[in-house]
């Protein structure tokens, strides 16, 4: 039987209590031993021998945007080329779906056809929902728009809806392309996964930042943001899903002679599109993501009602928007997942039926697209929904939240502050404290402790990059605010995926409960959390927290459910009771799918951690939103990488760990 | 009488591994297995040549692993064999640039697999039609076409399901239909029943006979079950750690194996089923009386009750009807119950 002090071993123990011992001496003393030995130098990371990093990256955007040429043409041409090519069909969806068309411009514009009434909009969701699967989708369609619709949400929908609209085809055919490319031509493949590998953890408003100076502000800026964002996972996926197409199928293709365009379009797309299908739903629910976000570089639509509501404390406005997203992510998530797994019809249809009967949907969304855009010469109500028909719960949702304020508020405030004096405030002191050579020092000790030679020149090289460009400092708040988000995100769920590994009917409550909070965009987690405990590292904590539980939950349950069955039968044999059970063969046994895990959460706080900017921690995150309110791009991609690098050391002495645990565990085959 | 030969394939080689070419070269193109196995390479196809004849039915048989599939998949050019010659009708396969395999495989080659592999977004039909699609024929023109070989490989009336709708031998018989759709003169075979259960399996055997019969083909055929491969195979090749080890008729191999491995290779298989009167019996003319004439092509398994039936021996004549020998009682029971005698 495996014990966990068995697992870990004497040596390790030494090892990491006197390393924290070390760093925590020097972390409470780096004061005083300034004082004492009157070096500066070691609390703080000398000015002098700064990486001029910063102005050397936006000196070069500045020559990028004013004088770069490629002979023909100037990179100026070039970025006003590939706006043209995405603002035209945005500029349509636009119109199609709200503004209505019109030529001229300003005062002398002139309507020449209204845009779709919202009845048609919802007419035709409700007929996909039903193509891709069955009226209950359709009903779940036509109810989610319909809310938009009476909540007075739509308009702003609308141009959400405009912007992934545009985004989705573009990134998903995208990255499709960069993922055949990389499927056929292997040097491809090793420059792209790298690139890939740095975007998945660079935070989100990074990219804003040079975006924002090459485009400037509006919603060209925020779909090229959201292209960019959304694109990497559908590159992986394609690469994966045509990997996976059995080899005897691709033999097929050529034993009957395909040419090579012949053979990827024919046999191996179709026979990877159930899985493609998969790479789409992610394009759309991280385009609806970024497009949130991207309202702060002027997308317009929900996020932006979100972004003005949460500056100007609008309890109501905000949460209104909050949950108009919500609907919005799940309509778009079911809709897409139900045409992932559409299953074709049986039989096709007879080929002699009419037109009409064959294309029962097609026939009856044009029948009310015209319709109503005939009545709605008569009744303008058709066109766009009343609005004094809508229904506001503005007003609601702010008395709710005053109530709970004047009720509940030394609650609250007695829980903040309890958690901010006894966990926040003295894990930041310690990390905050941590001076910048002994940082490096101590990520170099564990690099090459848990992976080698490689690892700890990595960790160590990265830690000494941040320290060097001048942000230690915030690179501790975020590592702190991190570690506890983590901490207590792993603390509620990993027990929670404990429990639905081992009973079934909490497993699907739960699940269904992760599934809804895994679609939000990570705007969302912001609304509640300011209208109950305004701003601060408390309020950040608490949406990193809700935003990466997820993960921990997940792989905490398949951890568990994966444990060899033959080891709990062999434990049950030897008389473990269903605690020795869980203490002594599963868990030990399923540490490195926890350890997975943990990388998986501390990746999500990260993210968040950076959108938590807005609710005004003071860490990494605030540098990328100071330099994106200046366009400052060189502080702006310094910050990024600066956090993406903080991942990449996690991720890779986790996943170093994890190996190591399975090693030992005897689970590599 | 021999048949012309369809595919000459001579000294080919497939090594699996770094430098593989390179040591393939150094030695001549000739490695030993030892050389291989000290510079960490896999032989999965060891110096093979084998003639495949005009019409007939030649099966490649060995245990999982020894280079059956490999050894095809270099027939066909669907992997690049390490070193070797290919001729397909006197043409050199491997020297042959793109297009113009593309066309022999378009107009010449079909392909059966043993997953299947029917593409999962197209109906039996579209399936079936799926080669002339490639090779651009109009939609009416191959729809016809594939409905005929749906309804030879017995699929009729199922031509609108999707594979996920049908059972494994027929899907199957879909894949078999696919790479009939474009009348092949070669048609390659890699284990194409071994997915399926005992039962189907004889059935889509019979199936195939009967097919070949009104069809001739030249067919290579992908077994690891002797009891297949002899009821199948004009000619059989033995194959193992990838090389052949034998090629010889079923009956040859069973009266004389090359090798240890093939004897024991040989050893379960029922003699009765394989040898014919002309191998086991008495040579010379018989004196006296007599309970019939046979031929001397005949299986024992065919006419063991015949002969089992009567007190008196057997006239055994050959194809042109002089009698060649006998055939007593005595001889077919040694054979049926395994009694080692005279072989
Ligand atoms: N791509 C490859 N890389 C390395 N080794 C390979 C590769 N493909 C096949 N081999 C090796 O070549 C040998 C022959 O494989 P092959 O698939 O031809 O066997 P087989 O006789 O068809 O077996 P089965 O009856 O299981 O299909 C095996 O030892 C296999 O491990
Ligand atoms: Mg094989």
């Amino acid at each position: 039987m495996i014990r966990l002090r068995q697992i870990i071993q004497h040596s390790a123990v030494r090892f990491w209590t006197i390393l924290f011992a070390v760093t925590w001496l020097l972390s409470q003393y780096s004061w005083d031993l300034y004082k004492v030995l009157d070096a500066r130098w070691i609390i703080k990371y000398p000015a002098a021998a700064r990486l001029p990093l910063e102005s050397k990256i936006s000196s070069f955007m500045q020559w990028l945007v004013e004088d770069a040429s490629f002979g023909l043409f100037s990179f100026r041409d070039l970025t006003r080329f590939i706006a043209s090519l995405i603002e035209g069909p945005y500029d349509f969806a636009r119109d199609l779906l709200i503004e209505g068309f019109s030529v001229g411009l300003g005062n002398e514009a002139v309507e020449i056809a209204p845009s779709l009434s919202w009845i048609a909009i919802i007419v035709t969701l409700v007929a996909m929902g039903h193509y891709a699967r069955d009226w209950k989708l359709a009903a779940l369609m036509g109810g989610c728009f319909l809310y938009l619709a009476v909540f007075g949400q739509w308009d702003s929908a609308m141009i959400t809806l405009a912007s992934v609209l545009i985004a989705v085809p573009i990134g998903a055919v995208g990255g499709l392309m960069l993922g055949i490319f990389a499927y056929r031509w292997v040097v491809f493949e090793q420059v792209i996964r790298p690139v890939l590998d740095l975007m998945q953890t660079v935070p989100v408003f990074a990219y804003l930042v040079p975006i924002l100076f090459l485009f400037g502000f509006g919603p060209v800026s925020a779909l090229v943001a959201t292209i960019i964002y959304a694109m990497p996972p559908m590159v992986r996926v394609t690469i994966l899903a045509l990997r996976n197409v059995p080899s005897e199928v691709k033999d097929v293709g050529v034993m009957v002679g395909c040419t090579k365009h012949q053979l990827m379009w024919k046999v191996m797309v179709p026979s990877a599109a159930p899985m493609l299908m998969v790479g789409v739903n992610q394009v759309i629910m991280l385009s609806l993501n970024m497009v949130i976000i991207a309202s702060m570089i002027g997308a317009g639509g929900l996020g932006f009602d979100v972004l003005t509501a949460l500056r100007r404390l609008d309890i109501g406005g905000g949460i209104e928007a909050g949950v108009a997203i919500v609907v919005m992510a799940i309509a778009l998530d079911r809709l897409s997942q139900a045409f992932a797994t559409r299953v074709a019809a049986d039989h096709q249809l007879d080929p002699d039926l009419p037109l009409v009967k064959r294309h029962p949907w097609t026939t009856t969304v044009l029948v009310v697209a015209i319709g109503t855009f005939l009545l709605a010469r008569l009744l303008p109500g058709i066109q766009s929904y009343p609005e004094a028909a809508t229904l506001s719960t503005g007003t609601f949702w702010s008395d709710i939240i005053r109530y709970i304020n004047v009720n509940y508020f030394d609650t609250f405030e007695a829980v903040k502050t309890a958690f901010l004096s006894y966990l926040l405030l003295p894990v930041k002191r310690f990390f905050v404290g941590i001076p910048w050579a002994w940082g490096i020092i101590v990520m170099t000790m564990i690099g090459w402790r848990v992976g080698g030679l490689g690892l700890s020149v990595m960790t160590g090289l990265f830690t000494a990059f941040i320290a060097a460009s001048g942000l230690w400092d915030k690179a501790m708040v975020t590592v702190y605010l991190c570690g506890v988000s983590v901490l207590i995100a792993s603390g509620i769920g990993i027990p929670v995926g404990i429990l639905a590994a081992q009973n079934d009917r909490a497993n699907r409550v739960i699940n269904s409960l992760i599934d809804t909070l895994q679609t939000l965009p990570s705007f969302v987690y912001l609304i509640p959390v300011v209208m109950l405990f305004r701003v601060g590292d408390f309020s950040a904590m608490i949406a990193v927290v809700l935003y990466a539980l997820a993960p921990a939950v997940r792989y905490a349950a398949h951890g568990i459910r994966n444990v060899d069955p033959q080891l709990i039968e062999a434990g049950l044999v030897s008389g473990c009771t269903p605690r020795q059970l869980l203490w002594r063969i599963k868990l030990p046994m399923a540490l490195p799918e926890l350890l997975l895990g943990l990388n998986q959460t501390i990746m999500l706080a990260l993210s968040m951690l950076v959108i938590t900017a807005l609710v005004g921690t003071r860490d990494l995150g605030q540098q990328v939103y100071i330099a994106l309110t200046k366009a400052d791009s060189g502080l702006g991609i310094v910050a990024g990488l600066s956090v993406a690098f903080i991942a990449i050391i996690a991720d890779r002495i986790l996943s170093a760990s994890a190996k190591r645990a399975k090693q030992r565990l005897g689970l590599t085959s | 009488m021999e048949k012309p030969i369809l595919l000459d394939c001579r000294n080919v080689w497939k090594i699996y591994g770094a430098q593989a070419s390179r040591v393939h070269a150094e030695h001549r193109g000739n490695p030993s297995a030892e050389t291989l196995r000290n510079q960490g390479l896999i032989g999965a196809v060891r110096n093979a040549s084998v003639q495949i004849r005009q019409g007939e039915i030649f099966v490649i048989m060995g245990l999982s692993g020894s280079g059956k599939s490999t050894l095809v998949r270099c027939l066909s050019r669907l992997i690049e064999p390490t070193g070797g010659e290919i001729l397909f009708e006197g043409q050199d396969l491997l020297t042959m640039s793109d297009k113009e395999l593309i066309e022999i495989r378009r107009k010449k080659m079909g392909m059966v697999f043993q997953h299947f592999a029917l593409l999962p977004h197209l109906t039996v039909l579209q399936n079936a039609a799926f080669p002339l699609e490639i090779q651009g024929m109009g939609k009416a023109e191959r729809e016809a076409r594939a409905r005929e070989v749906v309804e030879l490989v017995g699929l009729k009336g199922r031509e609108d399901y999707y594979p996920r709708q049908l059972s494994g031998g027929q899907q199957q018989r879909v894949g078999i239909a696919r790479s009939l759709a474009v009348e092949p003169d070669l048609w390659f075979l890699d284990e194409p029943f071994s997915a399926l259960d005992p039962l189907i399996r004889r059935e889509m055997q019979d199936e195939f006979l009967r097919l070949q019969n009104l069809l001739h083909k030249t067919i290579v055929f992908i077994t690891h079950d002797f009891d297949e491969a002899i009821r199948l195979a004009d000619r059989i090749a033995v194959m193992k750690d990838g090389e052949i080890v034998q090629i010889a008729t079923p009956e040859e191999l069973i009266l004389n194996p090359a090798t240890d491995y093939v004897e024991e290779f040989t050893r379960h298989i029922p003699r009765s089923k394989v040898l014919t009167l002309g191998s086991v019996m008495s040579p010379g003319a018989v004196a006296g009386e007599v309970g019939g004439d046979l031929q001397a092509t005949q299986r024992i398994e065919d006419c063991a009750d015949q002969i089992e039936a009567s007190d008196l021996p057997f006239r055994v004549l050959s194809e042109d009807g002089t009698v060649v020998g006998s055939i007593g009682r005595q001889v077919v029971v040694d054979i049926l119950i395994g009694r080692k005698v005279l072989l």
